[in-house]
């Protein structure tokens, strides 16, 4: 009975050998795909035993790692937390990261291909492994206006500044806000306890990013884009006499659509379009919305940057739309920006960058530079500019609408000697759109002629005027105190 | 150390046990027994490769210790010199009791229980600071309690080799192996599931606290018992039936048995919902049933009808086809059903190559990290290299057991020796091929690695047996004389070379099925004179 001795023994050297190809096929072969998986915590996990990079703003640094003596070797920081929290999100062991702490993970925990050559310069010199820096394009005096602007007067909402002619993100404020140093501590009962008192699963959580995560009806700031779609077909000038009326009848339907207050565009029945425009009267912008039809109205909001889910800053951001425009009742109320038609703060940001730019809008991003270890620049944002939105005449023509908007404006905080183009909206919302306190919007830029900031303010709710809340009264001073943080010279 | 001829020791090493008898004229041991003063025993080797295993053991201590940032704690001290305590005794006690048994198997088990210790001390550590992190009380130390377990495992191992002094006695008592080993195996089918399912599984016997998973200890008396009965029936399993293919088939009355195993084998599947000891029981009969037989026939058929059974299982059996389904993709759904295996896997490919180091990876992530998915901890940790080298022991362990199966002379220690040895095979095969996706999964514990008290403790017996049956091998003909006083005077050998195994069976044979191949009136080492 040996010989099938010697077969059995060649058969458990078989088995053997088996486990053995099938271990390489896993650690060798299969080992890239299986070490990425999403569903791999390993890879993050092992980034809080390294020394993270930070994240700076204008100089000021907002997330850092500190050395600790516990075994987590490092503790993630953040210096005027709530004030930078929608930008920097947090680092938690628990909850996982948000923001930049998680878009620009691989730089900062030091796994980009961009810091290889440091990585290897560190394993050479026996430096231990840390991650890269980000810079971002925020400027903190923008940032701080806002943010104090908002949190003074008590309102929820978001405001947003971009360059036009860069597209940096000078400010991306989001209010009610949170301090992400507690969901970053090292004893999991803070984590727990800062957690369930941020309302996590609620919608009005403060953890909700408004900038950029959230979508709002735009009211009538989205007559710029109805303006911008009316005026590239060449159907209108300033000039040409649209309806007076206090209220029109929607195209194919028995509804009707009234301006505020039911108040008549002007004394005759009919007012130039500028006077419209600077009224905002609902009606003429609808029966607009109806003339140009809803293609090209799509598709001017989409050439402004709307329909498009993939758009990251590089957080991802929600995607802007105008809805279905399904017959030409719906399409009227979206040319005023109320049926379907949903923005993020950062779009309608956009919108008025766009306009700011000549009609050229430029990719919003939020990190100026990459850094190494050592704050050396390994990698710069360059401005990027995207397919032209509207024509050099109409942005021209949208600026000098604006400014008649703008000065026709009675609300405080006029900046003197300064120039600035805007377009107020006060935007009915939910399911009872009559009773709710309006979400306000103010969106300005200045100064004309040579814009250096574009802003756009939303306060829901009303702010603290309830149902007499409008974008000028309650948008329009934060918006205006944000331009003039950053038209002040120095800082930055 | 008993080594008093260096040449001859050298020469015992390259001749050993396990060469082929047809390549192997000079077996000192055999051919000349004016010579067997001189054979070594080999204890030397022993102890130096378990004082290897101990440095190895301690190093990946050490390693654990300073990637987890603590200090040298007291702790460690204990655990280190319980390790080299526990293993120490063992040795000496086979230096007593079977001095010239094999010795690379013990050194081979410890290293394996070693690292095993040490991984599952890194997971103590590792599941402690989540409780911490998430303010729950620490868990129990299992390190502490799997070394209470080593302690009871070799105190077992001891008293096999103490009591039982000639393997052969065990053949008496076959049929009563066959029957509690049955017996075991059924049992936690039996039992209701609180007392008998542990994650799904109902192999387990749980009183108290304490678990005890008696399949373990079911494949030992069962190897016995197949062991013996196939030497009293081996006529039965060898009578010529069909000529297929060139394959002797035997005849379908004579197929009662293997289809009895088949049964159990089936109703361990079905009714116990697990697998691995399923396919490790009908495994283990087949290859004995092979070894005994010569006939590759057995083999087809037990393939054919394990294999039909396995479908219908997967047909009508849910917890089958959750398994086989998550082994077919192991990523369709890492958040639920394939979660462990998932989890394993990418804890693999995170080692990679050369892993991240002992108490540099997250083996914890993965549930059972200390028990069923061991191999997959080891593969984060020490990485391909170290993973390979732990299944090259594993090997080793089961090769050496089957050359003790081809040096011993008499049928029932052939038999013991292999199907214990490839009892060790296969159950790793189970074991790793399992967690490394190779086959579908089935939850077994790693033989001397996994943290667990019944695997660890039936494994030493099993080592135990081998080492009897592999001093048995190695003996010289003077001292088994003296050892065995009882014993007929032993005649003089022929050579390995020229002995015909054949002439042994029909000897076999003509023992009575509960014979006694002890018995003075048929000595064994006579038969293969006859």
């Amino acid at each position: 009975m040996n010989t099938p001795l010697r077969r059995v023994s060649l058969v458990v050297m078989g088995l053997i050998v088996l486990l053995l190809g099938q271990a390489t096929w896993v650690q060798v072969v299969k080992a890239d795909e299986y070490k990425a998986n999403p569903y791999n915590q390993r890879v993050l996990l092992d980034e809080y035993n390294r020394q993270r990079g930070q994240i700076s703003a204008g100089g000021e640094v907002l997330a850092s790692s500190v050395a600790t003596d516990d075994r987590f070797k490092y503790l993630r920081q953040y210096s005027n937390g709530p004030m930078y929290s929608p930008v920097t999100g947090y680092y938690s062991q628990i909850y996982g990261t948000t923001g930049i702490e998680r878009s620009m993970d691989s730089v900062l925990n030091g796994s980009d291909d961009r810091l290889f050559v440091r990585r290897i310069s560190d394993v050479v010199t026996g430096r231990a492994p840390a991650g890269g820096n980000v810079a971002l394009t925020i400027d903190p005096k923008v940032q701080r206006a806002a943010y104090q602007a908002m949190v003074s007067r008590g309102y929820e909402g978001s405001v947003v500044a971009i360059r036009p002619q860069t597209g940096e993100i000078l400010a991306l404020v989001s209010t009610p806000s949170y301090d992400p140093n507690p969901l970053a501590s090292h004893d999991g009962q803070t984590q727990r306890d800062a957690w369930q008192a941020l309302n996590p699963t609620s919608g009005d959580s403060p953890l909700v990013n408004r900038a950029i995560s959230e979508t709002y009806p735009p009211g009538s700031t989205f007559k710029l884009v109805t303006t911008a779609t009316a005026l590239e077909a060449n159907m209108i000038t300033p000039q040409t006499p649209v309806t007076a009326e206090p209220r029109i009848t929607l195209p194919d339907s028995v509804t009707t659509l009234e301006n505020y207050d039911g108040e008549r565009c002007g004394p005759g029945p009919t007012v130039p379009f500028s006077t419209a425009f600077t009224k905002s009267c609902n009606g003429p912008f609808a029966q607009l919305a109806d003339q140009v039809g809803a293609d090209r109205l799509r598709a001017q909001a989409t050439a402004f940057g709307m329909e498009n889910p993939n758009l990251t800053i590089p957080m991802p951001v929600a995607e802007s739309s105008v809805g279905d425009l399904a017959d030409g009742a719906s399409l009227a109320q979206s040319g005023i920006g109320q049926r379907d038609v949903r923005l993020t703060p950062l779009q309608n940001a956009m919108i008025t960058a766009t306009i700011a730019n000549g009609g050229i809008p430029m990719q919003p991003h939020l990190v100026s530079q990459i850094q190494g270890q050592d704050l050396s620049v390994v990698d710069t944002t360059e401005p990027d500019r995207l397919s032209r939105a509207v024509s050099g005449g109409t942005a021209s023509t949208l600026t000098q609408l604006m400014i008649g908007s703008e000065n026709g404006g009675t609300s405080g905080g006029k900046i003197p000697g300064i120039q600035l183009a805007s377009k107020t909206g006060t935007a009915e919302w939910g399911s009872a759109p009559k009773t709710n306190p309006p979400h306000t919007w103010y969106d300005v830029f200045g100064p004309v002629p040579d814009p250096q900031v574009a802003v756009s303010v939303i306060v829901e709710k009303g702010g603290n005027r309830g149902d007499d809340a409008t974008g000028s009264s309650v948008a329009g001073p934060i918006g205006r105190a944000v331009v003039a943080a950053a038209l002040q010279q120095g800082g930055r | 150390m008993a080594r008093p001829a260096q040449a001859a020791s050298r020469a015992g090493r390259t001749g050993g046990p396990g060469v082929a008898p047809a390549e192997m004229p000079a077996d000192r041991t055999a051919l000349r027994p004016a010579v067997a003063a001189a054979v070594s025993t080999r204890r030397g080797i022993e102890l130096l490769l378990l004082a290897f295993a101990a440095v190895l053991t301690t190093g990946a201590l050490v390693l654990v210790e300073a990637n987890q940032n603590q200090q040298l704690t007291l702790q460690l001290l204990y655990l280190g010199l319980a390790y080299l305590a526990l293993f120490s005794a063992a040795h000496v006690a086979v230096r007593r009791f079977a001095p010239y048994a094999d010795p690379v198997i013990l050194p081979c088990a410890a290293l394996l229980n070693g690292l095993g210790l040490v991984m599952i001390h890194r997971i103590d550590l590792a599941l402690a600071l989540r409780a911490s992190l998430q303010g729950n009380p620490a868990p129990d130390a299992n390190a502490l309690r799997q070394i209470a377990w080593v302690a009871l495992g070799l105190t077992l191992f001891v008293i096999v080799l103490w009591r039982v002094r000639d393997h052969r006695t065990l053949a008496r008592y076959g049929y009563t192996a066959g029957f509690i080993g049955l017996v075991l195996l059924a049992l936690p089918a039996v039992l209701p599931s609180a007392l008998s399912e542990v994650n799904g599984a109902k192999i387990w016997i749980r009183v108290g606290g304490v678990g005890i998973q008696p399949g373990e200890f079911a494949k030992i008396l069962l190897t016995v018992f197949f062991a013996s009965f196939l030497v009293a029936k081996r006529d039965l399993f060898t009578t010529a039936g069909k000529h297929v293919l060139g394959m002797t088939f035997p005849r379908p009355r004579d197929l009662a048995p293997l289809l009895i195993a088949w049964v159990v084998a089936m109703g361990v599947l079905v009714f116990e919902s697990d697998l691995g000891t399923s396919l490790m029981f009908f495994g283990i009969v087949l290859a004995m049933i092979y070894v005994a037989t010569e006939r590759s026939s057995w083999v087809v058929i037990g393939l054919v009808i394990f294999g039909a059974g396995a479908f219908a299982a997967w047909t009508f059996v849910d917890r089958v086809q959750t398994r086989v389904a998550a082994w077919l993709d192991p990523l369709s759904d890492p958040t639920g059903a394939t979660y462990q295996v998932s989890q394993g896997l990418f804890g693999m490919a995170t080692g990679g190559m050369l892993g991240t180091g002992l108490g540099a990876g997250r083996p914890e992530l993965v549930p059972l990290s200390s028990t069923d998915f061991i191999f997959t901890s080891m593969g984060e940790e020490i990485g391909l290299i170290g993973l390979m080298a732990l299944l090259l022991l594993y090997c080793l362990i089961a090769t050496r057991a089957l050359r003790t199966a081809l040096a011993v002379r008499d049928t029932f220690g052939k038999l013991l020796a292999a199907g214990l040895g490839f009892t060790v095979a296969i159950q790793v095969f189970v074991v790793a091929g399992g967690v490394i996706g190779l086959i579908p999964n089935t939850g077994q514990a790693a033989p001397f690695m996994s943290y667990g008290g019944s695997s660890l403790v039936a494994n030493y017996v099993l080592v135990a047996l081998v080492l009897r049956v592999s001093d048995a091998a190695r003996r010289p003909a003077a001292e088994k004389g003296r050892s065995e006083p009882g014993a007929a005077p032993t005649p003089p050998r022929t050579p390995l070379a020229e002995a015909h195994t054949e002439m042994v069976s029909r000897s076999e044979a003509a023992t009575p099925p509960h014979g006694n191949p002890v018995a003075p009136a048929t000595p064994p080492r006579g038969r293969a004179r006859e």
